[in-house]
């Protein structure tokens, strides 16, 4: 139908416009937080809040050796990518970086990295609380423990706090 | 159809993914996990407690009541602990 193909045409253009800078990568590999941050605002002059957040890994009992991190490869970056154009939708974004890491990770490394860039601050500190919240109970991975001394540990389980900070953005 | 386990779901399947045909009047998610869990020991370990489990077709999640109809991947896993 060429009526439909040319509006969806118009939608494209009007989308590309108004859409922020979405990154969303699912790697084995370290990243840096700071330099990821710093590529979304290199000669922007119209941000004037960056929130950056890193989720460490990190050892509660003095037992844990590393988290191996399971994923759903192709679903999982699909997954960012859709609570990414979710927290685009809600609020008025110039960028978003989500990075989720998988593999072998040791207590102090880091596993997640979500930026958000916004004209104020209220919007960018909303957004990343937001996509936390959807990617801890949404995106498809699984940690479980390795303990020291080569001793098997157990997956780590799903918690109902996190279901319920994810619901609190469906009120 | 493709049948893809994850976690601890994997673990006691023992297999990460392979090739399923399930019988016609298998309609629904919870129908194929109910199924499965009689497909052997190793099968009802893993879907004992289906109640909790969660599925993906085709990459997108979706509830038990939820028809299989043409799918071409399925996957089948415990609550999402990432993040």
């Amino acid at each position: 139908m060429a009526g439909g193909g040319e509006s969806s045409f118009f939608l494209e253009i009007w989308y590309k416009a108004v859409s922020p800078r979405i990154v969303v990568r699912v790697q084995k590999e370290s990243f840096d937080a700071a330099a990821e941050a710093a590529a979304l605002t290199q000669s922007r002059r119209d941000i004037g809040a960056l929130v950056t957040f890193t989720g460490l890994c990190r050892d509660e009992a003095g037992r844990l050796e590393a988290l191996e991190i399971e994923h759903y490869p192709g679903m999982a970056e699909e997954e960012i990518k859709r609570v990414a154009l979710a927290a685009a939708s809600r609020w008025p974004l110039e960028g978003i970086i989500a990075i989720h890491r998988y593999g072998l990770i040791r207590p102090g490394e880091p596993i997640v990295l979500v930026v958000t860039a916004s004209a104020h601050r209220g919007e960018a500190f909303a957004a990343a609380s937001f996509l936390m919240d959807y990617l801890k109970t949404e995106a498809p991975f699984w940690k479980k423990q390795h303990l020291s001394g080569g001793e098997a540990g157990d997956w780590v389980e799903a918690k109902t706090e996190d279901d319920a900070a994810a619901q609190k953005w469906r009120g | 159809m493709r049948a893809l386990y994850f976690a601890w779901v994997r673990e006691r399947v023992g297999k990460a993914e392979e090739e399923i045909a399930p019988p016609e009047n298998i309609k629904t998610v919870g129908e194929l996990m109910g199924w499965l869990s009689g497909q052997g020991e190793n099968y009802a370990a893993a879907f004992a407690n289906i109640k909790t489990m969660r599925a993906a077709i085709d990459r997108t999640h979706v509830k038990h009541d939820a028809l299989i109809g043409t799918a071409r991947e399925i996957a089948f896993f415990p609550p999402m602990t990432g993040g």
